[in-house]
């Protein structure tokens, strides 16, 4: 992966020095845009290990914490963390973003999700140290 | 004397077409991996699986499985119209070039080569279920090198 410089980077390196702006991710304020309100962690966690129709949660991919290293459920295929605590390249490409959130909110929800949703699932991701 | 001659002829046609038809017609392709690699296809399939080579399938089977991925063997796994046509376009290209069957199944492991290599006697269905094994998807778990191509008979490891 060729690695670019892009001025998100220096968003990133200005959030790490200043604690207050340590969730600001272009994606998330995108969604808080969309929704006009705001999003809560809980929420989002509770998202996070919802068991839907198919006996599936987020958690059966990306295990107990979005820190660690999962494995698909079916393939075995091993997933690099979700947190970008943990894996800095999480949620910097909206298109792979709405891509995942399309495909995983149908098998492990049996839905779409909401802009709601998806706020309040990367506000928690994003919060996990 | 004409009787014997069409016989003849008739065991004749059966010996090329069975030497034609190897595994009733569903072969895989050779080489399996293709000579040009496709970025796209290998970072899209391997985000769930490894990324199967194109040569495991015919061209048919292919398009069906490309036209279906929002339902892909009970998952989600849809792409942007652009990348599932570019994906499409390039496992058809190099798609298996011996089958020469009808039968396009979506399961590598439906293919008659496939079953006539794994069978139970050569593989105890067991191992299938194994953890470290999982399914008969899972190819790179005792063929280590499958990634790049090498489904070698002798490099072949089976994990416990």
């Amino acid at each position: 992966m060729i690695s670019t410089f892009r001025p998100t980077h220096l968003l990133a390196c200005l959030a790490l020095s200043t604690p207050m702006l340590a969730s600001a991710n272009p994606i998330l304020d995108g969604y808080k845009a969309e929704i006009k309100g705001s999003f809560a962690a809980a929420a989002g966690e509770k998202l996070y290990k919802t068991v839907g129709p198919n006996q599936l949660s987020c958690a059966s991919c990306h295990t107990d914490s979005p820190k660690n290293a999962g494995k698909h459920a079916k393939t075995n295929k091993a997933i690099d963390p979700l947190a970008p605590s943990a894996n800095p390249k999480r949620f910097t490409d909206a298109a792979q973003v709405e891509k995942w959130f399309k495909r995983n909110c149908n098998d492990a929800l049996g839905r779409a999700c909401t802009t709601q949703e998806k706020g309040d699932f990367m506000t928690y991701v994003l919060s996990v140290k | 004397m004409k009787l014997i001659q069409s016989l003849l002829m008739l065991l004749l046609a059966a010996c090329a077409l069975g030497a034609q038809a190897k595994y009733n017609g569903e072969d895989r392709g050779k080489p399996v991996m293709p000579s040009e690699n496709n970025a796209k296809m290998q970072a899209e399939c391997s985000g769930c699986h490894m990324a199967y080579p194109a040569g495991l399938l015919p061209a048919a089977s292919w398009k069906k499985l490309m036209a279906g991925l929002d339902k892909h063997f009970g998952t989600d796994a849809s792409l942007s119209p652009q990348d599932t046509k570019e994906i499409t376009d390039y496992l058809v290209k190099y798609a298996s070039n011996r089958w020469t069957s009808s039968a396009a199944p979506l399961r590598i492991t439906e293919g008659e080569w496939f079953k006539n290599k794994h069978d139970s006697s050569e593989i105890n269905p067991s191992i299938w279920k194994r953890e470290s094994v999982k399914s008969p998807g899972n190819c790179s778990a005792c063929h280590q090198g499958a990634e790049r191509g090498d489904f070698n008979e002798d490099r072949i490891r089976i994990p416990q």
